[in-house]
């Protein structure tokens, strides 16, 4: 399922995929098997080392294996219905390997003795060697240090597949209840929960074991005028976390209350969903926007989608290539203006981070699907770009000697490719609230949450609607909007931020099927930011009448 | 092994089955083989084979029920997914919505297989990839590309007598054709089940035309255009209309199909008289699945997305001469409404003229040609209002001609405008899984400009 049929399925628009098919390579079991262990990491070396000696016998110069069991459950209710209750498991191995300098890929599922995985192994030296008939670039693997036998586990506090599936179902129905005693005509609440069990080994000396939660609760609320003929929906403002159940444990303290409240590590489900149901009914009679320029104020709940879209995708290394150009696209930010140390993506308050060790992203791993330990670097510094996200086979594209750490497969059965880190703008130094913020605004808009997303397959030109819109008229919010949307130039609006509030405003949103090659692999990250202000951006009306 | 014979697959269903114990069985066993081959910079990127085999059990206790899955076919393992089904079933919570399964159905038969794409071997992927990379390299020209075939069965089963099979065969190819300068693109991206009517060079020297053709484009200002789109372009536009077709949907007050003061807007004109949908799974230039398609509102994805509910596929009219004729009816939504239950087409078809694409052009005074569109999402549910780009050669025309081509806009349009203004339909040409004329439409509403490329 890639991102835009998840998105699909969480909103009520076809309401014939919301029950989701199973994922690729899957199997559907019963909850309690999604806390039987998996195999003991004695056996997984033993099944690693058989396949690294296969490739390496056969010829291979390099060789990684990674042995994953994959838990997903969905819980999806509708008013007061349950529709449906899904767990599944996927186990395999995939074995890539380079031969006479060729890349090599082979899976296989349910591999539980060495003889298989050895099998794998030998097809996958197979493969190398017939595609490197056809090769015209040799692979350059930057050098990797083994770390030997080592461990990595998601900070959860409270394990989502331990929690009863009747908690859960409660919950959901429960907060499905107070949005139609709020004025809610429909309600559709979906609760997400992932864990990847991943062993990694290389012949570089690397045999990492690591274990890997998120979870993502979702609603979408709807509000009806009959009389009218006209509907409005809110979705939730919660963010899809790498987190256990503890991401719903409320907490004060990780609330920002406003003209609604926004949670950072823990939401509140029952507050958030009263509030969506008012909220819907009053987008129905808000004042429609005047289309022109504003100045707009956007939470983290609506900055994530587009740092994600604006510059985690365009600082991809091969879509900058031209790898994904007959799919995902290419990308602006050439390596001339790279090369260049002079190139202005934002304006001076812009620092832009990729990421793959922040506590509670999605993308949190402590070592990347090719043996290398994560880290941190800069992508735009003082508005400078400065970096790319790029992996061992690219790295000496861009004279670093040493991979980012940012490779990723999305199951056993596909192969390891570059993904985005969690890719965040960094919190302003001076003290700034998002209420001081507006103080300063004459005429502008205040968005809060992700909604309808667009842009073009270089990452210049972008759409983006959210959740909720608050005309800001000196220096007050005045009342709620509708029918906004707002397209910019990806370099001019990262140019026209003036301020980014300071770091007790710094919250993550994120998304779970962020999608890319072919055949498609979808991958999850987070992107992080406080409330910034960004200076006469084009704001269009989106109302029409059919 | 993955593709099974109706006989080799309804004798497992058979045994399946005989091991229930619920209120209710169903079954489904789907079996596939995929392969695929990827390039990128005139050079193959990967490749790969895969196939896969497997069987969902769903038992049912009342209103309660659970799925199991498996990929092993000796009685032991089948049995315990029946035993594994039914406990998940037991504990599971009730769907109040749940439907009791259909009886016996009859299910046409329908020409989804075709031998040739059946047959596809490695070494044809191969020359696949190396017939379109060729032309490219000779031409200074940078080829991205994809092929992927599939060859499958799907066949279900249950507990009441309802038994199915179909076999089917897909090949996706798509081209992007890139200038060395960065300048120009462009794409193709036929559209077949049988590989025979593929012709991978043909299709590149498409892409390599639009792409050298599309270079140094000039910007135009947005504004509202006459637009003659390609089925490429409007694929998608069109498919997400016709999938907001619920009946439930809309009569919940929550579609562009919802009646002011409540109802449905079926039988009233919507469209310009000369827009039909249908959909015809017989179709011999597009044929579909004979079940499945499935969807319509709260399918239980009983069969696991291989069947859908179960219900036969037929000839409907969707839209004619621009009036609702037909909405998609879930089972639970058509036995509340006292109707029939009608499950969503596997694809449509848009019927259109007798006019080619050049036809349409020859005949243009000043508009814009729309070769395809890109990153297309809704903006607006209630008027089905879209926005997204133009990708890979737009172009200028006029007095009949194309005269230059242009920078890529963005656009801020829904299908329901877009054919209340129809000013002409040509041929209607495979495109996505359907069959879509080339059209062309007046004040088409592009918002802003792109210096994509």
């Amino acid at each position: 399922m890639n991102r835009r049929d998840f998105n699909q399925l969480l909103s009520m628009g076809a309401a014939g995929i919301m029950i989701p098919s199973l994922p690729a390579f899957s199997r559907s079991v019963s909850p309690e098997a999604l806390l039987e262990p998996g195999l003991d990491v004695a056996v997984k070396k033993r099944l690693a080392d058989a396949a690294l000696n296969a490739a390496k016998s056969m010829g291979a110069t390099y060789a990684d294996v990674r042995i994953g069991r994959y838990l997903n459950q969905f819980v999806l209710t509708r008013e007061n219905k349950v529709q449906g209750i899904i767990n599944s498991e996927s186990f395999g191995v995939g074995i890539r390997v380079i031969v006479n300098g060729c890349w090599g890929f082979a899976s296989v599922g349910d591999a539980r003795n060495e003889s298989v995985v050895a099998q794998a192994a030998k097809t996958a030296v197979s493969i190398a060697k017939a595609n490197a008939r056809l090769l015209t670039e040799p692979v350059q693997l930057a050098p990797q240090k083994g770390y030997g036998e080592v461990s990595w586990k998601a900070p959860i506090k409270r394990n989502a597949f331990e929690v009863p599936v009747k908690e859960k179902v409660d919950l959901l129905l429960s907060c499905n209840a107070a949005a139609m005693q709020n004025g809610a005509n429909f309600v559709n609440n979906v609760l997400f929960q992932v864990n990847e069990q991943k062993y990694f080994a290389s012949t570089d000396g690397t045999y990492a074991d690591q274990d890997i939660h998120r979870i993502g609760p979702s609603f979408t609320v709807t509000a009806v005028d009959p009389q009218n003929g006209k509907f409005s929906t809110r979705n939730s403002l919660s963010s899809p976390m790498g987190m256990g159940y503890d991401y719903l444990q409320v907490n004060p303290s990780d609330k920002q209350t406003g003209v609604t409240t926004r949670y950072n590590k823990g939401y509140d489900m029952l507050e958030d969903i009263t509030l969506a149901a008012k909220q819907a009914k009053e987008k129905l009679s808000a004042k429609s926007v005047e289309a022109g320029k504003y100045d707009l104020v956007l939470d983290p709940s609506h900055l994530w989608l587009t740092i994600h879209e604006s510059v985690g995708h365009p600082l991809e290394l091969d879509r900058v290539l031209g790898y994904e150009a007959n799919y995902a696209g290419t990308s602006f930010a050439t390596l001339d203006k790279w090369e260049s140390k002079n190139f202005n993506y934002g304006s001076k308050e812009v620092n832009l981070v990729a990421d793959k060790t922040q506590q509670y992203s999605l993308g949190a791993v402590g070592w990347d699907d090719e043996g290398v330990k994560t880290k941190k670097w800069d992508l735009v510094k003082d508005g400078i770009l400065v970096n790319y996200q790029a992996i061992r086979d690219q790295v000496h594209i861009i004279g670093e000697k040493e991979s980012q750490g940012c490779c990723y497969a999305d199951n056993w059965s596909s192969v390891q490719f570059q993904r985005m880190a969690n890719v965040s703008l960094e919190a302003g130094k001076t003290p700034l609230s998002v209420e001081n913020m507006i103080k300063d605004v004459k005429k502008g808009i205040y968005i809060i949450g992700d909604g309808s997303f667009s842009i073009d397959q270089q990452r210049y030109n972008f759409q983006f609607g959210g959740q909720l819109f608050y005309e800001i008229k000196d220096g007050q919010i005045v009342g709620m909007l509708k029918d906004v949307a707002y397209q910019a130039n990806t370099r001019e609006f990262w140019n026209s931020c003036v301020a980014v509030c300071d770091q007790s405003d710094y919250r993550l949103g994120g998304a779970f099927n962020d999608g890319k090659g072919q055949p498609s692999q979808s991958s999850a990250v987070s992107h992080g930011s406080a409330t910034a202000r960004f200076n006469g951006v084009n704001v269009i009306n989106t109302a029409r009448k059919i | 092994m993955a593709i099974l014979t109706k006989e080799e697959a309804k004798k497992i269903v058979d045994k399946v089955l005989a091991y229930s114990k619920a209120d209710e069985m169903s079954v489904s066993l789907n079996g596939n083989r995929t392969g695929n081959i990827r390039y990128a910079r005139n050079s193959v990127s990967t490749s790969g084979e895969s196939d896969n085999l497997s069987l969902a059990v769903t038992a049912v206790y009342g209103k309660r029920s659970g799925t199991a899955t498996i990929n092993e076919f000796d009685d032991a393992s089948l049995e315990k997914t029946v035993r594994r089904a039914e406990e998940i079933a037991k504990l599971a919570p009730e769907n109040p919505e749940y439907m009791p399964m259909l009886g016996p159905q009859t299910y046409l038969e329908t020409g989804t297989y075709s031998e040739s794409t059946a047959k596809i071997d490695p070494e044809f992927r191969a020359k696949a990839a190396f017939d379109s990379i060729d032309p490219c390299k000779k031409k200074n020209l940078t080829a991205a590309g994809y092929m992927e075939d599939t060859t499958g069965f799907a066949c279900i089963g249950n507990s009441k007598g309802l038994f199915g099979y179909n076999r089917s065969t897909g090949v996706d190819f798509s081209i992007t054709v890139r200038t060395a300068d960065g300048l120009g693109s462009g794409y193709a991206n036929p559209d077949v089940n049988d590989v025979s009517k593929l012709n991978t060079k043909a299709t590149t020297e498409i892409a390599m035309q639009k792409a050298l053709a599309s270079a140094s484009a000039r910007a135009l200002e947005p504004g509202k255009y006459t637009v003659i789109l390609e089925p490429t372009a409007s694929v998608e536009l069109l498919q997400n209309m016709m999938r907001s077709m619920d009946a439930r949907n809309a009569d919940e007050g929550r579609s562009f199909l919802s009646k002011k003061g409540g109802g449905t807007r079926l039988g009233e004109k919507l469209f310009d008289e000369r827009v039909t949908f249908i959909s015809d799974p017989m179709n011999a230039e597009l044929p579909l699945s004979p079940f499945g398609g499935g969807g319509g509102g709260g399918g239980q994805g009983r069969f696991g997305g291989g069947g859908g509910d179960g219900l036969p596929q037929e000839k409907r009219t969707w839209i004619e001469n621009g009036v609702v004729k037909n909405m998609y009816y879930s089972r639970y939504w058509a036995d509340k409404k006292g109707v029939k239950p009608i499950p969503a087409p596997g694809g449509f078809i848009m019927l259109g003229g007798t006019q080619s694409l050049a036809d349409l052009i020859k005949s243009t005074d000043k508009g814009i040609l729309v070769t395809r569109f890109w990153y297309i999402r809704a903006v607006d549910p209630q008027t089905q209002l879209y926005t997204g780009l133009t990708r890979d050669g737009t172009f200028y025309i006029e007095n009949g001609q194309i005269k230059f081509p242009i920078k890529n806009f963005r656009f801020n349009e829904s299908p329901v405008i877009m054919l209340n203004n129809v000013e002409a339909l040509g041929k209607p040409v495979r495109a996505g899984g359907n069959l879509i004329p080339p059209m062309k439409i007046r004040d088409f509403t592009f918002t802003s400009l792109s210096d994509a490329v």
